[in-house]
């Protein structure tokens, strides 16, 4: 029953997928030094990368043909070619890179740099550091607004989401949120950012204009202690109805209701379930599950978990062109 | 909002504080919850007192082991650095007055110097006599002391007292965590190794509690005395052998020894010594520590690598003590924008508290005795081995109340 299920799925899938481009995604392992190459209409694994030392942060480039990769002990980003698959430049962005956020044109990466309170600007197509703009303590979520004038930093042990704005890379403003801010996301219209606690539990959206807190969303599943639940990636769908909360050693993904703010499911995924993103097409949902070395397929609209596909050591994050 | 903002500018930390208390008690803003997430910005200055007696302390037995002179020091100051951090975004600064007397001196007249200065905000690197006594002066009765030294039971049980937080976990803790950890290996048949010092007795008590507890079987207990002032060099290691393979021979059968040796005299010369092959743990071999230098989980690297930065060396259990008492008053700060000793006291108490400190969950404190729960590393020397609560160890509460003295096992009563 369990494999004609599957079958049917994966069906379905693969019915999907073919209809529109193919999509292909990267999957950065931490603890393998490597990044994994998905082939989403074959879902399955097409090829593994070797990259510097503890990559974790990863995302594609404006153009699509690169993906930047932090390799945070090799303390610089990494630009993997999606052609040839080779590493193909480095950039200097600081010790201990660890996420960062592209702007909306494509010319800009900010990195949060761990060991040194700071958020590094840098030049997609120079390769320099523009800019260095410090922040709280342990700095690590990275969220740009979709019209790329604002960016929200969010330090762990500070306990804060900044807010800085991308004209004169000054923090203009603070807010508080609950311990542990782990990511920072702009909703499509740029009205709110969300932003996860990965200790406190929660995630807080803010109003960007006022840069109050809207709402505390919390968590809650049965037979779970709380103390297991923590938020840390989140992706909002392009139409801005849905987002999805990684809930880490929750083993799950929550999905809520953005005008309600209210938890419609929980989708049990692998373990330490840590960033998630959509395909471009908004249809899939993949997430990178880092203690079950593996990554979930997800149908959107189904809110179905589809497959698991095995992938290196420790995954940590997701990139799909 | 509430009235903070009507405080004069650039005026010192004591008439801060003194108008602060004030402002606490007409809107203690924590209570119910604070909306407004927005960061107050008055600007604060917060004191805080460090207070320590200089007592030598052993040498480790090993060379390669560091022998750090501002243990516990180090990871205050890493704390007030992170707190300025933060402070900056809120307009509060940090500061941090060390008062180091000399063993034996005058614990008093350091209080008063502190009180004097309208400092109430302690954390206190002393042994547990020297602990009730600060506790009892006059001066610090409205203070809050964050002791990050004492692993003694008594002060989680008798001797506890309302103005004192515990930050390092007590033995009893410890000897949980292990016990847990041996029962989930099914090693149940425990030898005891007590050394002679009176702290080794403490601690041989705590294991034998933690037995009882959870059914581990002491089927042979030992003492040894051992004289030694200074680490060993040269030839000692023949002589060494021999004494240990003595001491652990004609045991009943057994799975784990366990050694009790606090002040770290001969403990380090058991593993692979013994009669039998077993593994050592307890104060050597596999520990159970509130901190580890391989300690990487939960981001944890980066306050390593932090310290190391800040200290020239790893970070030790008593400097991570040190960090989250500076930082429990910092997280206090940020969160209900008042330095008041009085409202930090009651906010720590409160549900509301948590710290954040590379532990995987918020830490809180248990209110019976003001004693942080904290998960428990178990680490060999060079290695993070696992860390306590065990799985499948449960409690009504959280399964950190399964590590020491439980609300209904303690005497200690602080806010019912």
């Amino acid at each position: 029953m369990r494999t004609l299920l599957g079958t049917t799925a994966l069906a379905l899938v693969l019915l999907t997928a073919s209809q529109a481009d193919a999509y292909t995604a990267y999957v950065s392992n931490e603890k393998g030094n490597t990044v994994s190459v998905i082939d989403l209409d074959k879902m399955e694994v097409t090829a593994t990368v070797p990259v510097g030392e503890r990559p974790r942060g990863i995302i594609m480039s404006g153009d699509k043909k690169q993906v930047y990769i932090c390799t945070s002990d090799a303390d610089h980003i990494e630009v993997l070619d999606t052609e040839s698959l080779k590493v193909v430049r480095t950039f200097n962005s600081g010790p201990d890179p660890e996420l960062f956020t592209l702007s909306p044109d494509g010319k800009t990466l900010f990195v949060a740099n761990e060991d040194n309170n700071m958020v590094t600007v840098l030049d997609t197509s120079s390769g320099d550091v523009a800019s260095e703009i410090p922040v709280g303590t342990e700095p690590e979520g990275m969220g740009v607004s979709p019209d790329g004038k604002w960016l929200v930093n969010t330090s762990e042990t500070t306990s804060m989401a900044h807010f800085i704005d991308t004209s004169s890379l000054e923090v203009v403003d603070s807010v508080l949120v609950d311990t542990r801010p782990r990511f920072a996301r702009f909703t499509p219209d740029g009205s709110q950012v969300w932003v996860s606690s990965e200790v406190g539990g929660t995630v807080a959206v803010i109003d960007v204009a006022t840069r109050k807190i809207l709402k505390k969303i919390e968590f809650a599943v049965q037979g779970l202690r709380k103390e297991t639940i923590q938020p840390v990636g989140i992706v909002i769908t392009p139409d801005g109805k849905t987002a999805f909360v990684a809930l880490g050693p929750g083993n799950r993904i929550a999905v809520i209701d953005t005008a309600s703010y209210e938890v419609k499911d929980y989708l049990l995924v692998g373990q330490r379930v840590w960033q998630l993103a959509l395909t471009p097409d908004a249809k899939l949902l993949l997430s990178a599950n880092g203690e079950s070395n593996d990554v979930s397929v997800i149908d959107v609209d189904k809110l179905k978990v589809l497959k698991s596909i095995p992938v290196g050591e420790l995954p940590w994050g997701v990139a799909i062109k | 909002m509430t009235g903070g903002a009507a405080l004069p500018r650039g005026i010192g930390a004591g008439i801060v504080l003194f108008l602060a208390f004030f402002i606490s008690i007409v809107s203690p803003r924590f209570i119910g919850g604070c909306n407004d997430a927005r960061a107050d910005t008055t600007p604060l200055k917060i004191s805080i007192g460090y207070i320590s007696e200089a007592i030598p302390e052993p040498d480790p037995l090993s060379l390669v082991e560091i022998v750090p002179k501002d243990k516990g020091l180090a990871g205050v100051h890493l704390g007030i650095e992170d707190n300025n951090t933060t402070g900056k975004f809120l307009k509060q600064t940090y500061e941090v007055t060390e008062k180091v007397i000399p063993q034996g001196g005058d614990l008093h007249a350091a209080a008063q110097a502190l009180a004097t200065a309208g400092i109430k905000l302690i954390i206190a690197d002393l042994t547990a006599d020297r602990l009730l006594e600060l506790a009892g002066f006059p001066e610090m009765q409205d203070a809050v002391i964050l002791d990050i030294r004492t692993q003694d039971d008594r002060l989680r049980l008798t001797d506890c007292r309302a103005n004192v937080f515990h930050m390092m976990p007590n033995r009893a803790m410890k000897a949980d965590a292990l016990a847990q950890f041996l029962i989930s290996k099914q090693w149940m048949k425990w030898v005891l190794i007590e050394g002679s010092n009176p702290d080794d007795k403490l601690y041989a008590d705590a294991i034998r509690r933690a037995a009882k507890r959870y059914k581990g079987d002491i089927v042979e207990e030992r003492s040894y005395t051992f004289t030694a002032g200074s680490r060993r060099t040269d030839t000692g290691q023949a002589q060494v052998r021999k004494q240990m393979t003595e001491l652990t021979q004609r045991l009943p059968d057994y799975d784990v020894m366990i050694v009790a040796d606090e002040s770290e005299v001969f403990g380090d010369y058991l593993p692979y010594r013994t009669w039998d092959p077993r593994p050592v743990v307890g104060t050597q071999g596999l520990v159970p520590t509130a901190w580890h230098r391989s300690q990487e989980q939960w981001g944890a690297t980066q306050i390593q690598r932090r310290f190391i930065k800040l200290a020239g060396r790893p970070m030790l259990e008593r400097d991570y003590t040190g960090w989250m008492a500076a930082r429990a008053f910092g997280e206090s700060v940020t969160r209900i924008s008042t330095a008041d000793p009085k409202a930090m006291r009651d906010y720590m108490l409160s549900d509301q508290f948590e710290l954040a400190a590379f532990k995987g969950q918020g830490l809180t404190f248990r209110h019976w005795d003001q004693q942080l729960r904290e998960p428990i590393l178990l680490a060999s020397p060079l290695m993070l081995v696992s860390v306590s609560p065990q799985e499948g160890f449960l409690h009504e509460r959280t399964p950190l109340d399964t590590l020491g003295y439980d609300l209904p096992d303690s005497q200690c009563k602080l806010n019912p």
